[in-house]
């Protein structure tokens, strides 16, 4: 007879437990486990962390302006870093009106992308449309205001305001004597770079209506465009709206491309054909060679501005975004 | 009625061309600027615009040999300090259950994702730039770290999330504790995704320009001093494309190309290995 291990003939070798014992030994946790944690914990303070101390330094390093200037600082248009005078107002409106006309341009493009990639294209063609569309976000900003330095802004210049001045000429945002660099180009320029965000995000949003409400559409007879328009996009209208802002939040805070192209002229002028300047160009352009103390503490001021509306913008297009696609990472993903 | 069924569907069809049309226009600016990045930058590219530095204004010649290696450098450093912050981060994010804390984590790092780069860069410049005294690579590196640190807590937290659940659960069924599932189980399985995501980042960091303005500044000479001025090639590309010379814009064009094919290269590796990833799942 072999041996047989004492384990096999007396197979009982575990004690008894108590179902109450058993449930507290399963709730024991290995010291491994309490480190993990803790050490997991640490690192995930510091984004919170990393966003408290930025706006700190922000508004630090802003309060001389803010004691000097006050609130006018936001609504006097002279910046004049020679005497020390600033006032942030063409900044601030240059900001917002680039945005404003890249979002005129990129919203209606980039939601007809979305419901294309989403309704109508044939599936073989879904994943290639959707790859390059996303790889236009994958370009650099610097790329892009290289392209728009010397084939955008001749094309607008040469080709394009000749033929339609006769047409459009007479309108207010388009007076005035077009050199090239301009609040026009910088909107081109970043519909062209917001576009991707809007359409990603979109089309996260549009994928995430739940197929029934199509079905629903399509037997009460409705064509699959009325399926569409009156059912998908009201459906994911909260996310859509989030997805816009979002874009918004991408185009107020864009640097390069814009510094490159907009003509950077302290100016407020309703004309898209003039140069404007926008907050980000601003600090691109004037923070290494600050002149005096209160320039700088300016240009900090300028750029608190700025990271308090992008926090808004952003803050509320995740949350609309978040209501359609629930914790859905759309948008936050590099490309 | 014939009518109105007839208008109802040409109003479809003509929606349904919108949208194609709206689709190729989306894609256009991508070929132009590719088409283009080649046609200006291609002839520009030999062998002396890898391994030659700038040279003085006047000359012809020299290279984007310093800027290549500045942006390898300071990409390296933004890694070294943004890789391991983010992946723990998204690693927690995925890992401990719901709750406020970690709802908060990630609603905040959605929201630094969306804060504008050079906001980041000047962040970077009052905390190294200016106790240190002067510009450097690392402060560049920092700033593009802090930059990759919300996009890859996102990133691996959506991939380690997609893990299936069963896996978890064996591992803990054989006794591991959770600290080894979570690691050798639960992560591992993810690696896949968490690389791709890394990928993507450094592809979006690579190309920042802004943070680097005052950081590492530029330099029109070769260095490899952490501590001093350093050449990056967004930085040398918008130097000489704002630059009065023609010399200087056709190498612009050479160096967007050498970035873009760095980039869009990355992106489409990224891409490769989730599809293999998902052709072996």
């Amino acid at each position: 007879m072999t041996d047989i291990p004492a384990a096999v003939l007396e197979p009982e070798v575990a004690p008894q437990l108590t179902a109450e014992e058993r449930w507290r030994a399963l709730k024991t946790v290995s010291p491994g486990d309490v480190v993990y944690r803790i050490v997991l914990t640490v690192v995930a303070l510091i984004l919170p962390l990393l966003l408290v101390l930025i706006a700190a330094e922000l508004v630090a390093n802003a309060l001389p302006a803010v004691s000097k200037f006050g609130f006018g600082f936001l609504t006097h248009s002279t910046w004049d870093p020679v005497s020390g005078e600033f006032g942030a107002l063409p900044l601030i409106f240059g900001t917002l009106y680039s945005s404003l006309v890249a979002l005129l341009i990129a919203v209606p493009l980039a939601l007809a992308c979305a419901v294309f990639l989403t309704e109508f294209a044939p599936r073989w063609l879904r994943t290639p449309v959707a790859t390059l569309i996303e790889l236009l976000a994958a370009v650099p900003s610097v790329i892009y205001g290289l392209w728009g330095i010397f084939v955008l802004i001749p094309l607008l210049r040469d080709h394009v305001w000749p033929v339609t001045r006769h047409l459009l000429g007479w309108l207010p945002v388009f007076s005035g004597v077009f050199y090239g660099p301009s609040v026009l180009a910088a909107g081109v320029i970043l519909a062209i770079m917001i576009l991707p965000y809007i359409a990603a995000v979109s089309r996260e949003v549009l994928l995430a209506v739940p197929p029934s409400q199509r079905e629903a559409g399509l037997a009460l007879g409705a064509t699959r465009w009325e399926t569409v328009w009156r059912v998908i996009l009201p459906y994911g209208r909260a996310g859509i709206i989030g997805a816009v802002i979002l874009g918004l939040g991408r185009a107020l805070g864009e640097t390069m491309a814009v510094t490159m192209v907009i003509g950077n002229r302290h100016e407020v002028s309703a004309s898209l054909l003039q140069p404007g300047y926008t907050i980000a160009a601003a600090i691109a352009n004037e923070f290494a060679e600050a002149v005096s103390d209160i320039h700088l503490s300016a240009l900090f001021f300028v750029g608190a501005v700025l990271f308090l509306i992008t926090i808004v913008v952003n803050a509320l297009a995740r949350l609309l975004v978040w209501r359609v696609a629930r914790g859905s990472a759309a948008g936050s993903t590099a490309i | 009625m014939m009518h109105g069924r007839l208008a109802r569907r040409l109003t479809g069809s003509a929606m349904t061309g919108v949208t194609y049309g709206a689709a190729a226009l989306a894609i256009l600016p991508l070929a132009v600027i590719l088409g283009m990045l080649v046609v200006k930058g291609a002839g520009s590219i030999d062998w002396n615009f890898f391994t030659k530095s700038a040279v003085p204004v006047g000359e012809m010649g020299g290279g984007f040999a310093h800027a290549i290696v500045g942006t390898l450098i300071i990409v390296g450093l933004a890694c070294a300090v943004g890789v391991p912050v983010g992946v723990a981060t998204g690693i927690f994010l995925a890992e401990f259950g719901g709750g406020r804390f970690r709802f908060t984590v990630r609603f905040i790092a959605d929201v630094l994702n969306g804060v504008p780069s050079i906001v980041i860069g000047i962040f970077a410049w009052t905390w190294l730039v200016k106790p240190m005294g002067h510009f450097s690579a690392l402060a560049g590196g920092v700033a593009l770290g802090m930059i990759l640190v919300p996009i890859l807590a996102r990133t691996t937290e959506e991939m380690v999330r997609l893990v299936p659940n069963s896996l978890r659960e064996a591992a803990l069924a054989l006794g591991y504790p959770r600290w080894r599932t979570s690691l050798q189980v639960v992560v591992r399985t993810a690696t896949a995704g968490i690389v791709t995501g890394c990928l993507v980042a450094v592809a979006r960091v690579a190309g920042e320009t802004a943070p680097l303005l005052f950081t590492a500044l530029g330099n029109q000479f070769f260095s490899t001093r952490l501590k001093g001025a350093m050449a990056a090639l967004p930085l040398q590309i918008y130097v000489y494309a704002l630059g009065p010379y023609d010399e200087w814009h056709r190498q612009a064009w050479a160096g967007a190309l050498v970035l873009i094919v760095l980039v869009l290269a990355l992106s489409l590796i990224a891409r490769a290995v989730v599809r293999a990833k998902r052709q072996l799942a």
